[in-house]
């Protein structure tokens, strides 16, 4: 696909690359929003294949998902976002999809941000692109507290990574094949987005990152509450801290 | 006091404890979420055979006459702490094995049925 995608011009090559796509949608007591959420994506761009993960919920997230027409997997108990997103990727490399991009239930991530998300990945340009919201687009609110914590991550992960990182914790991201496979197999767990940041450098992944404006939560709560993030912080550390002396198998190949 | 030599035995034990437990995440026989509190007990322990005054302070704190004793009583309570998490996990983890079962038993009961009923009369 990319040997045809090469001898086209960039504007014909976005359509011709970005055929089997699906997003990947973890939710946990998302009912409120889980169904706009699902209808942003679907009217954005209606080739999106939606598969909702759900993680375990103790609301209607399952069958307000399926309403709308979504795929639902449903796991047993709640395994955290990082298992609940692997589920996902299993299901895309199962299921042969090219590109697969992550967003959260809850609604903070725009579904008119996808275009730029896939941009890169449609030019060959990288395997796994990240939304950050600390690239001027918009303006991010949030705690003084929580913006210290992501810019100190980021300044870890930019150091381990030896390239630049704005927002290690975002969870608006998009792959190809690559890294599809790459993530079914080895994803972190608990709170895992800026450990994946590593391990997908560890295996050659070309990551870019493009600014997205992301939308307060529209209701719910964070998964990360304030007698949890210091735990957090410190996990994903120790985290980031022992994968510098991981050795990672040969880089996942296409397959 | 402290007698030198229990500071460096205590020092060097801390950190071989440190070692272990850090290999063991780097090769993936032990989750972080899992190490958490190790890592945590070693730290300690590791703070409080070098940082001599800290460990005769709390010594005389809670009433410890021989302070290397208290560092057996650190011990102590940090094995009991790592103990009592570890009978939570194994409840929590019980619990997932269960509903796993019945979840299979039905899906199970569920394949049979549609097997039956497209093997059944045409």
């Amino acid at each position: 696909m990319r040997a045809v995608a090469e001898t086209l011009p960039a504007a014909r090559r976005d359509r011709v690359v970005a055929v089997r796509r699906v997003a990947i949608v973890p939710a946990l007591n998302e009912a409120p929003t889980i169904a706009r959420v699902v209808q942003e994506i679907r009217d954005v761009d209606p080739g999106f294949e939606i598969l909702v993960i759900d993680d375990g919920s103790t609301d209607g997230t399952q069958a307000e998902a399926e309403r709308v027409g979504a795929l639902v997997a449903r796991l047993p108990y709640n395994v955290g976002i990082g298992g609940a997103v692997q589920t996902g990727y299993q299901y895309a490399r199962d299921h042969g999809f090219q590109v697969a991009v992550q967003v959260d239930g809850d609604g903070q991530h725009d579904a008119a941000e996808l275009a730029r998300l896939l941009e890169p990945i449609a030019d060959g340009r990288a395997d796994m692109v990240i939304g950050s919201r600390f690239l001027d687009v918009g303006e991010y609110r949030a705690s003084f507290a929580r913006r210290l914590g992501i810019h100190l991550l980021a300044g870890f992960v930019t150091l381990i990574t030896r390239q630049r990182m704005t927002d290690p914790t975002s969870g608006f991201r998009a792959v190809n094949r690559r890294g599809i496979v790459l993530f079914a197999a080895d994803y972190p767990h608990d709170y895992p987005e800026a450990e994946a940041n590593v391990v997908a450098s560890r295996h050659k992944l070309r990551i870019v990152e493009v600014p997205v404006a992301m939308r307060e939560r529209a209701a719910g709560r964070s998964s990360i509450t304030a007698p949890r993030s210091l735990y957090y912080m410190i996990k994903v550390m120790l985290a980031l801290f022992i994968s510098v002396f991981r050795r990672y198998p040969a880089p996942a190949e296409e397959r | 006091m402290t007698p030198l030599r229990v500071s460096i035995f205590a020092a060097i034990a801390a950190i071989l404890l440190l070692l272990v437990i850090l290999e063991l995440i780097r090769s993936r026989r032990l989750q972080e979420r899992y190490a958490l509190l190790w890592v945590m007990t070693a730290v300690v322990l590791l703070i409080f055979a070098l940082w001599r005054d800290g460990l005769n302070v709390l010594a005389s704190t809670v009433g410890i006459a021989y302070p290397p004793s208290a560092l057996f009583l650190l011990t102590g309570v940090f094995i009991l702490v790592v103990l009592l998490h570890y009978s939570t996990a194994i409840s929590e983890l019980a619990e997932r094995n269960l509903m796993l079962a019945q979840r299979i038993a039905l899906l199970e009961q569920k394949l049979k049925e549609r097997e039956s009923q497209s093997a059944g009369p045409s």
